[in-house]
C-alpha cells in the first residue's frame, strides 16, 4: 500500500509539473483531440508539449509493455494514473483508434515482429490507424462481409468496398477484415490485414452526414496487394481477432461521453437558462430530467469503474463490455438531447460565429451514431442476452 | 479501494446468505402475514443474527459490537432483500445503532449500545409525518419542560415503533418546517406517561407503526439542541444505502427468477425467452441492475470513508435503486403472466416490498432533487 501511495503523489506531482494549463481545459473544438499521424499538426504549443512530454514517459498507452513504447504501469498504477489527470481535467494527450482498438488486438494476437513493427509508432503517434469492417451490406450482419484477399504469391490481392470506415481519408494504415474462403461458413473464412492506405489501388471518399460533417468515408480496394505476412492471427481465424477488438472498440465508444471531462450537465443548463429565486434551475421538468440523467451518468462510472476492478481481479464477464457500450451510447444520446433542450432557440443556430458554426447542434446530431456504430444497441442487448442471460435461441 | 468485495466481506456475505436462506426463505414472510404475528418478525431469528454479531455490526467494539461499516451493513441487507425477511436490522442495527453511536453521550453509549449489540433492545427511528419523506419539514414540536423536553404530534411510517424499546425521534425545538436550523434528535421511552403507538401493517407485511405523542416526556437528547440536522442527515444517509442494498437484493432475486422463467414458459411451441421483445427487455434490466450494484457499493464505501462526495453517491444509488427496483418488480410480474398476478407465486411479494423500500427515507425523486441541490442547479 506504501508503494502505491507513493506512486500516487510522484504521478500527482508529475502532472502538476508537466500537464499546461491549456491542457486541463474542457475540450470544446474537434482539432483540441491530438490524432497524431505522419500528416499531423498540433493545434497549439501547449498541446504539443503536453503531447511530448506523455509520451516521453510512455503514459500516451501507460499500460503497455515499456518495450513497445508503453509505461508498463499495472492495472492498479494505470487506474491511479487516470484518477490523477482526471482530478485535475487533464486532456488525454493521444487520442487514437491504434491506442483503444488495434493495440490490444496486436498484443494479444500478433507476432513478434508485428508487435516490435506497429505498437511502438502507436504510442508515438506516428501512425493513425483506420478500422475497415463495415461493408454496404454487412453492418449489424458483419460477418457476412464480402471484401476478397485472393492469394498471389506471398501476397493478397484485395478487391472490394468498406464504408462509415472513421477518417479513412487523415488515416496512415489500415485494420481491415477480408474474405479469404469464400467456400466456408461465413465466420470461418475471414482474415484480419494490416496495410498502408498508401498502396496503390486504395481510394477514400468521404460521407457528408446529418451533422454537415465528414467523420466516416467509403473505402475502395482496387487490386491491392498486401503481403500475406501482415495477416494478424491465424489465415481465416480473423473474426477472433475482430470480436476481441471490438470488445475494446464497445469499451471506448460506451466513455466518450466522459472523454475531455464533460462539464456537469445542471451546471451548464445553469448557465444557460439560469435559476429561479430558490436557486434552482430555471425550467422544473428539465431540472428533474437532467437530474435523471446525472444519476444514470454517476452509475454508469461507477459500473465502469467496477467492470476494470472485476478484469483486474480475473471476474470480469467478457461480454460486458457490450453492456457498457449499449448504456454508454444511449446516455450520451440523452445528453445531448438534454444540452439542446438547455441551449432552446441559442442551440439551433447552424452558421454563425456566435454558436461556433453550429457546434451544440452538429454535436448533439453526431452521437445519433453512437448507438449504431460499434454494434447497434440491439446487438448489444442480442449478446447481454446470450452470452450473459444464457437465454435460448438468442 | 477496489469497487468489489474484499474477501472477508465475501465471507460475511456467504455466511448471511447461509444463514437467511435456509432459516429466512420467502415462506418464512408468508408465514408471519398469514398467522397475522404480533411482533412481525421472528425473535428466535434475531437472537440467531445475534450469534453472528450483526445486531452489533456498526457498534463500536468497546460496546459489545465489532465496530465494522456501511459496505457491511450492505451486505447483510442485500441478502435480506433476497428472501424480503423482516427484521429489524434496519430500525436497530443500522438506523439506531447509527444514531446513537454519532449522538450519544458516553453515558447514552454505554446505556443503549451494549443491549443493541446483543439484540437484547429493538430501536425505532421516528422522523417522517406527511405522506413524503421530508425530514427538514419535520414539524414536531419539542417543548422545555423543567430539565427535559415534552413532545407533542404525531409520526407515521416508524418502522418496527410498535415493538420497540427505545426510539430516536426527530423533532423541532426552534425554527420552521423547511429549515435545518431548530431540529433535534431526542430519545424516549415508548413506554413513557402519553406515547400512544398504533401498529400500521404494510402492504408487503412489514412492520411500521402510527406514534402520537401527547406531552410525552423525553429521555435524553442525542447531540446538540437546535443543530441536529446535521446528525440526522448522516444517520438517514447509512440508512439510505442500506434501504438501496436491500432494494439491489430484491432486483437481483426477482430478476433471476424472472430469467428462470423465461428459460421453462412455453407458448407458440416455443420458449418465451426465444423471443427477442422480451430478450431486450431482460437484457435492458440486467444492465440496470449492474449499474445500480456497482453505484449502492459506491455509496457504502464513500460513507464508511467519511468523504465529502458520500451524500450525493448515496443519492445516487438510492434513487437509482429506486427506479431501477421499480422495473425489476413491474418486469416480473409482467414476464410472468397471469401467474405473476397470484398470491401464490412470489414474484407479487417482491413488488409490494419494493414499493414500500421506495418511499423508505426518500424516493428516487426526493433524491434525484437532492443531488440536483447538492449540486447547486
Amino acid at each position: 500500500m506504501a508503494n502505491v501511495d507513493q506512486f500516487r503523489s510522484d504521478v500527482r506531482a508529475w502532472l502538476e509539473a508537466n500537464c499546461p494549463a491549456e491542457m486541463r481545459q474542457p475540450m470544446t473544438r474537434e482539432e483540441d483531440t491530438f490524432w497524431g499521424g505522419r500528416n499531423t499538426t498540433f493545434a497549439s504549443q501547449p498541446q504539443r508539449v503536453w503531447f511530448e512530454r506523455m509520451r516521453d514517459k510512455g503514459w500516451t498507452v501507460p499500460h503497455w509493455p515499456k518495450e513497445y513504447g508503453g509505461g508498463g504501469l499495472d492495472g492498479e498504477e494505470t487506474k491511479i494514473l487516470r484518477q490523477e489527470m482526471a482530478a485535475i481535467s487533464a486532456r488525454l494527450p493521444l487520442v487514437s483508434f491504434g491506442i483503444s482498438m488495434l493495440g490490444p488486438a496486436l498484443l494479444k494476437y500478433g507476432t513478434e515482429a508485428q508487435k516490435r513493427e506497429h505498437l511502438p509508432k502507436i504510442a508515438a503517434g506516428l501512425i493513425r490507424w483506420c478500422q475497415g469492417y463495415s461493408e454496404p451490406n454487412a453492418g449489424s450482419d458483419l460477418a457476412s462481409l464480402q471484401t476478397r484477399a485472393e492469394p498471389d504469391g506471398t501476397d493478397f490481392i484485395i478487391n472490394g468496398q468498406k464504408i462509415w470506415t472513421s477518417y479513412a481519408n487523415y488515416a496512415d494504415w489500415i485494420f481491415c477484415l477480408v474474405r479469404t474462403d469464400s467456400a466456408a461458413k461465413k465466420h470461418d473464412g475471414i482474415s484480419f490485414i494490416l496495410f498502408d492506405m498508401r498502396s496503390p489501388g486504395v481510394s477514400t471518399k468521404p460521407i457528408l452526414l446529418i451533422s454537415g460533417k465528414s467523420p466516416f468515408c467509403e473505402t475502395f480496394f482496387d487490386n491491392v496487394r498486401v503481403p500475406q505476412a501482415n495477416v494478424v492471427g491465424q489465415i481465416n481465424r480473423g473474426w477472433d481477432v475482430a470480436k476481441y477488438l471490438l470488445q475494446h472498440e464497445r469499451a471506448m465508444i460506451s466513455g466518450m461521453g466522459e472523454r475531455g471531462g464533460n462539464r456537469p450537465l445542471g451546471q451548464v443548463a445553469a448557465g444557460l437558462i439560469g435559476a429561479d429565486a430558490g436557486g434552482r434551475l430555471d425550467d422544473s421538468m428539465l431540472r428533474g430530467q437532467i437530474a435523471g440523467f446525472e444519476i444514470d451518468e454517476a452509475a454508469l462510472a461507477c459500473a465502469a469503474e467496477r467492470a476494470t476492478d472485476l478484469a483486474k481481479a480475473g471476474q470480469a464477464h467478457p461480454a460486458f463490455s457490450s453492456a457498457l457500450k449499449y448504456y454508454g451510447t444511449e446516455l450520451n444520446k440523452r445528453r445531448h438531447e438534454l444540452l439542446m433542450s438547455a441551449g432552446g432557440i441559442d442551440a439551433l443556430e447552424w452558421e454563425s460565429e456566435r454558436s461556433t458554426e453550429g457546434a451544440a447542434a452538429r454535436a448533439w446530431l453526431r452521437t445519433k451514431a453512437n448507438s449504431i456504430e460499434g454494434g447497434t444497441s440491439e446487438v448489444m442487448l442480442g449478446i447481454v442476452a446470450k452470452r450473459i442471460l444464457d437465454l435460448p435461441g438468442a | 479501494m477496489a469497487l468489489i468485495l474484499n474477501e472477508e466481506q465475501s465471507m460475511l456475505r456467504d455466511s448471511a446468505r447461509g444463514l437467511i436462506g435456509s432459516k429466512a426463505p420467502i415462506a418464512h414472510l408468508r408465514k408471519l402475514r398469514d398467522e397475522r404475528d404480533a411482533t412481525g418478525f421472528s425473535r428466535e431469528l434475531w437472537r440467531a443474527f445475534a450469534e453472528m454479531g450483526f445486531p452489533g455490526l456498526l457498534v463500536a467494539e468497546e460496546h459489545g459490537g465489532s465496530g465494522l461499516g456501511a459496505v457491511e451493513a450492505g451486505v447483510i441487507m442485500e441478502e435480506i432483500g433476497r428472501t424480503l425477511m423482516p427484521s429489524p436490522f434496519l430500525s436497530t442495527a443500522v438506523l439506531a445503532a447509527t444514531a446513537l453511536t454519532r449522538g450519544g453521550s458516553a453515558a447514552q453509549r454505554q446505556e443503549y449500545l451494549p443491549r443493541l449489540a446483543g439484540g437484547d433492545l429493538i430501536a425505532a427511528l421516528a422522523v417522517d409525518e406527511g405522506a413524503k419523506h421530508r425530514p427538514l419539514h419535520t414539524a414536531m414540536k419539542a417543548v422545555r419542560s423543567g430539565n427535559g423536553f415534552r413532545l407533542s404530534g404525531t409520526k407515521g411510517f416508524v418502522v418496527d415503533g410498535h415493538v420497540a424499546d427505545l426510539l430516536v425521534v426527530a423533532a423541532r425545538t426552534a425554527g420552521a418546517p423547511g429549515e435545518a436550523a431548530g431540529l433535534t434528535l431526542f430519545v424516549v421511552d415508548p413506554r413513557a406517561k402519553g406515547v400512544e403507538i398504533e401498529r400500521t401493517v404494510m402492504v408487503d407485511a412489514h412492520n411500521a407503526a402510527r406514534i402520537t405523542f401527547h406531552d410525552a416526556e423525553v429521555s435524553g437528547v442525542l447531540g446538540e439542541v437546535d443543530h441536529g440536522a446535521g446528525l440526522l442527515e448522516g444517520v438517514l444517509n447509512v440508512g439510505r444505502g442500506a434501504v438501496a442494498a436491500e432494494m439491489l437484493g430484491a432486483a437481483e432475486e426477482a430478476f433471476t427468477r424472472t430469467v428462470g422463467y423465461l428459460k421453462e414458459r412455453k407458448q407458440f411451441g416455443k420458449l418465451i425467452g426465444e423471443f427477442q421483445a422480451l430478450q431486450h427487455r431482460a437484457a435492458h434490466l440486467y444492465v440496470e441492475i449492474e449499474l445500480t450494484r456497482a453505484t449502492v457499493l459506491k455509496a457504502l464505501q464513500l460513507l464508511d470513508a467519511g468523504a465529502a462526495e458520500a451524500g450525493a453517491a448515496v443519492a445516487v444509488a438510492k434513487a437509482k435503486a429506486g427506479t431501477v427496483g421499480t422495473l425489476a418488480v413491474q418486469e416480473a410480474v409482467q414476464m410472468h403472466g397471469g401467474m405473476g398476478m397470484t398470491d401464490q407465486f412470489d414474484v407479487g411479494l417482491f413488488m409490494k416490498r419494493m414499493r414500500v423500500c421506495q418511499e423508505l427515507l426518500g424516493d428516487a425523486n426526493f433524491h434525484a432533487d437532492q443531488l440536483a441541490r447538492l449540486k447547486s442547479y
